[in-house]
C-alpha cells in the first residue's frame, strides 16, 4: 500500500433506515465547511426527505447511465471520480454488487480504485453484509445475505462507526413511512425487520464494532512495540512457541461455504493462520470443488489441493508437515445402513490424527 | 432440534409475567444514550430526539441540565419547556438538584434528563439521580437520559485500569439493564481529540478502550434483552451473537489445555466460558480426585460450572448446550483407540447431535 492512498470510513448500521447515509452526510457538510475538497460519487436517496436535504450544496458526480437486458441501470462513474480527484469522495453502499458490463464486479473494488489514486472515501454498509456473519445472519434471521463482501475489506478500514437507532425507533421510523412506502414497509416489518431479527442484528453490529476497536487497538500496541524494540506479548496471546494455524477441509458439498467462513472467523478472532485443503480429484465435483477454493482465496485463505486416496490419512499427513494445530471440518454425510459399520471419515480423522485439535462444524439450520 | 420451540412455561413464571407487564405497562418509558466519553454527542442526540418527539405532539420537558451547555443544545432549548432545577450548596459545595415535585405536578409525557450519573448532595428526597428517575418512571412519566460508560458502577475496576480513576457518581448497570431502550453514540476517537484539542496518542488508545468497553457493555444488555423477548414469547432460547463456549469435563479429559484454550477464546470473542461435568455415582476415588482438581480450575479460570444429572452422559451434555445456547463445546479425546464392533462412541454421538454448534475434539495428554 503506498503512503499516498487514500484513508477509508466506514459507517456500520445493522438494517436500513437506522440512519448511517445521513449521518455520513453530515460529517461531509461539516468537512465541506471546513473547507475540504468533498464531492458525492455515489448517493442512493431512498425517497427519504431528511436523507436528501443534507445533500444541499454538494457537488455530485453524474452516474452511469448502463443497459444491461434492454433495462437501464445507474451505477457509479469511477472514472469521473478519479478524473475529478477530490480529496474525499462519498459512497452509499460499500456492499452493492455492480450491473454485469462494468469494469469491476462489486463496489468495494471501485472503492479501491478511488482510495489508490489518493483519494479518501467514506461509505455506509449494514452488518449483514459481512462474509464471516453470513450463517450466523440466517440462523438469527432466515434470511440469507446474497450481497456479501469479505471481512478483510472492512478490517483495512481506516476507520469504522456504528451507527445505532433502537429497534423500537427503527419500526417507528418505518411505521411513519419514513424508511419506506407504506406498503412496503409493512411487509418488511412483518418478515426482516421484526423485533427479534433487528435485536439480534443490532447485537452484532456492537460486537462487529467492538471486535475491530480491538484490533486496531492491538495493531497500534504492536507497532508500537516494534517501534521501541520492546517484546512481550499480551495476556491473550498464543502460547510461545506453537503458533496457531488453521486447517480447513474442503469439498465440493455446499457445507463447504460455511465451513470456510466459520474457520476463518475463528482464525481471525484468535490471530491464527489459515490454510484450506481439498484431497483427491474427483472430477465429478471439480466445479464445485474449484468455486469453494476460489471463495476461499477471495477471504485471503491459502488453498492446496492434494491427491490422495484416503483422505483422513492424506490430511493428517498434510497437516503435519504444516504444523497445524487445529482442523476443521464438516459433518460427514450419514451412510447408508448396510455400511454403517464403516466408519466416517471424521471418524478416522479423529483416529489419525490424535495429536491435534479437530473441530467438526455444525450447519447453522433455522 | 429445531431452534424456535413453543414451550409451556409453569404457572409462578406465567404470574410473574403478567405481574411484570402490568407493572411496565403503567410505569413510564427509560430510554439511556450511552457514550464512552463526553463530548462524543450524547447530550445532543437526547435534546435532539425530545425537540422531535414535541413536533409530533409529545409532551415534553426538560427535568436536568449539565453545566456548560453548547451552542447547539442551547438552539434546542428555545422549543422545549425547562422545569427549573434547585440549585443548593453543600459543604462548601454548588449542587443542582432536580425539583421532583415541580416534576410530579407538571407530570409531562417525556421528561429529557441529562447527566444521569449525579449524587445529590445529603438529605434530599434520594441520594442518586437515577433513583429520582425510577421514581419518575414509577409514576408514568417517561424518561430519556444520557449517561457516560465512564460513571457505570459494575466497570468501575475496568474504567480505573484504562484512565487511573474511578468516577465519583456511579449508575449501576442494573438500571442501563432495565431500560426499555439504550442506544450507543459512537465515534472514533480521533474525532473527540480534534474537538478537544488534546492530541496524543495515549489519550486516543485510552479513548479507544473505553470505546470498546462501551460498545461491548450495549451488546450484553442488547443480549440479554433479546433472551428475555424470546422468553416471555415462549420460543426457545436460540444461538446468539455471542460466542458461548463449554467445555466438557471428565477424571481423566485434559482439562488444561481444554480450559486455557477456552479461556483464550472467551477473551477473544467477548464470550461466555462454561464448564461442565455430568454426575456419575460409582466414580472411583482417584477420578473423583482427578475431576475435583479439574472444576477447580475450571473455576479459578473464570468458567461458570456446571453439575448435569442424567443417566445419559450424551444427551445430558446435548440438552445443557442448546438450553445454554452454546456455540462451540470442547470434548478430551477418548484414552483408548478402537470401538466396539457396531457401537457408536459417545462422540459420535455428540457430533451426530450437535445442532447448531462445532464440537472441537482434544487430543489426550499423552498424545502430544
Amino acid at each position: 500500500m503506498s503512503a499516498a492512498r487514500g484513508r477509508l470510513k466506514v459507517y456500520l448500521g445493522y438494517a436500513a433506515g437506522v440512519g448511517k447515509t445521513y449521518r455520513m452526510l453530515e460529517e461531509t457538510q461539516e468537512l465541506r465547511q471546513k473547507g475540504v475538497d468533498i464531492v458525492i460519487g455515489y448517493f442512493e436517496p431512498h425517497g427519504r426527505k431528511e436523507t436528501i436535504s443534507k445533500t444541499e450544496g454538494l457537488e455530485v458526480i453524474p452516474r452511469r447511465l448502463l443497459t444491461y437486458n434492454g433495462s437501464q441501470f445507474e451505477e457509479m462513474d469511477t472514472d469521473a471520480v478519479i478524473r475529478r480527484k477530490p480529496a474525499v469522495a462519498v459512497v452509499d453502499e460499500f456492499a452493492h454488487t455492480n450491473v454485469p458490463g462494468t469494469e469491476r464486479v462489486k463496489r468495494w473494488q471501485d472503492v479501491h480504485a478511488i482510495l489508490d489514486a489518493g483519494i479518501g472515501v467514506l461509505t455506509t454498509m449494514n452488518v449483514q453484509h459481512l462474509e464471516s456473519l453470513n450463517d450466523q445472519v440466517f440462523h438469527a434471521t432466515g434470511i440469507r445475505v446474497r450481497e456479501t463482501i469479505p471481512d478483510w475489506v472492512v478490517d483495512e478500514a481506516d476507520e469504522l462507526v456504528f451507527v445505532d437507532l433502537t429497534p423500537g425507533a427503527l419500526r417507528n421510523r418505518l411505521e411513519r413511512g419514513v424508511v419506506y412506502s407504506q406498503e412496503k414497509a409493512r411487509r418488511a416489518m412483518e418478515n426482516f425487520f421484526s423485533e427479534t431479527n433487528l435485536t439480534a442484528l443490532r447485537e452484532m453490529a456492537l460486537r462487529h464494532t467492538a471486535h475491530e476497536v480491538e484490533e486496531k487497538l492491538d495493531a497500534a500496541a504492536a507497532a508500537a512495540t516494534r517501534a521501541e524494540g520492546l517484546r512481550g506479548p499480551p495476556a491473550d496471546s498464543p502460547p510461545p512457541g506453537r503458533p496457531e494455524r488453521i486447517l480447513i477441509c474442503l469439498t465440493g458439498r455446499p457445507s463447504s461455504a460455511i465451513l470456510i467462513r466459520r474457520g476463518k472467523r475463528v482464525a481471525d478472532y484468535i490471530h491464527a493462520e489459515c490454510l484450506a485443503v481439498h484431497v483427491g480429484d474427483d472430477s465429478h465435483n471439480r466445479e464445485a470443488v474449484e468455486r469453494h477454493m476460489s471463495f476461499a482465496r477471495n477471504l485471503r485463505i491459502e488453498t492446496h489441493v492434494i491427491p490422495g486416496r484416503d483422505v483422513p490419512l492424506a490430511l493428517a499427513s498434510f497437516a503435519r508437515t504444516r504444523g497445524v494445530t487445529q482442523i476443521f471440518m464438516g459433518r460427514s454425510a450419514p451412510l447408508p445402513w448396510w455400511k454403517r459399520y464403516r466408519e466416517s471419515v471424521v471418524q478416522r480423522l479423529v483416529r489419525q490424527a490424535r495429536d491435534m485439535q479437530i473441530t467438526i462444524v455444525a450447519e447453522r439450520k433455522r | 432440534m429445531p431452534s424456535v420451540d413453543n414451550v409451556r412455561p409453569n404457572p409462578e413464571e406465567l404470574l410473574r409475567k403478567v405481574q411484570a407487564d402490568e407493572r411496565r405497562e403503567s410505569r413510564g418509558r427509560l430510554k439511556v444514550f450511552l457514550g464512552y466519553a463526553s463530548r462524543v454527542g450524547k447530550s445532543f442526540r437526547m435534546f435532539d430526539e425530545g425537540r422531535r418527539r414535541k413536533e409530533r405532539g409529545q409532551d415534553v420537558v426538560v427535568g436536568a441540565l449539565q453545566a456548560g451547555v453548547t451552542p447547539d443544545i442551547q438552539e434546542i432549548l428555545k422549543h422545549l419547556e425547562v422545569v427549573p432545577s434547585i440549585s443548593t450548596k453543600h459543604a462548601g459545595r454548588d449542587y443542582v438538584v432536580m425539583d421532583m415535585s415541580a416534576l410530579f405536578r407538571r407530570h409531562p409525557q417525556v421528561c429529557l434528563i441529562d447527566g444521569l450519573a449525579y449524587d445529590n448532595p445529603p438529605g434530599s428526597r434520594n441520594p442518586q439521580r437515577w433513583q429520582d428517575v425510577s421514581e419518575l418512571l414509577d409514576r408514568g412519566i417517561s424518561v430519556i437520559t444520557a449517561v457516560n460508560l465512564q460513571h457505570i458502577r459494575e466497570q468501575q475496576d475496568q474504567v480505573q485500569r484504562i484512565t487511573g480513576r474511578r468516577a465519583a457518581n456511579c449508575v449501576p448497570e442494573e438500571f442501563l439493564h432495565e431500560a426499555d431502550e439504550i442506544e450507543v453514540i459512537d465515534a472514533p476517537p480521533d474525532a473527540l481529540l480534534d474537538r478537544t484539542g488534546a492530541q496524543s496518542i495515549p489519550d486516543s488508545r485510552r479513548l479507544g478502550e473505553l470505546r470498546e468497553l462501551a460498545l461491548l457493555l450495549a451488546a450484553d444488555v442488547v443480549d440479554r434483552q433479546l433472551q428475555e423477548y424470546l422468553d416471555a414469547h415462549g420460543v426457545a432460547a436460540r444461538w446468539g451473537a455471542q460466542e458461548r463456549i463449554l467445555v466438557c469435563l471428565t477424571a481423566r479429559s485434559n482439562a488444561a489445555e481444554m480450559l486455557r484454550s477456552g479461556q483464550r477464546n472467551k477473551l477473544r470473542f467477548h464470550g461466555a466460558l462454561l464448564a461442565a461435568y455430568v454426575e456419575q455415582p460409582d466414580l472411583r476415588p482417584q477420578d473423583r480426585e482427578l475431576l475435583d482438581k479439574h472444576l477447580a480450575l475450571a473455576r479459578e479460570m473464570g468458567a461458570e460450572v456446571h453439575c448435569l444429572k442424567g443417566l445419559n452422559f450424551v444427551n445430558a451434555i446435548l440438552e445443557f448446550a442448546h438450553e445454554q445456547r452454546i456455540t462451540q463445546l470442547f470434548l478430551g479425546h477418548t484414552r483408548r483407540p478402537g470401538r466396539a464392533w457396531l457401537a457408536r462412541s459417545p462422540i459420535d454421538r455428540l457430533i451426530d447431535g450437535a445442532e447448531g454448534f462445532d464440537v472441537r475434539l482434544f487430543p489426550h495428554e499423552g498424545a502430544l
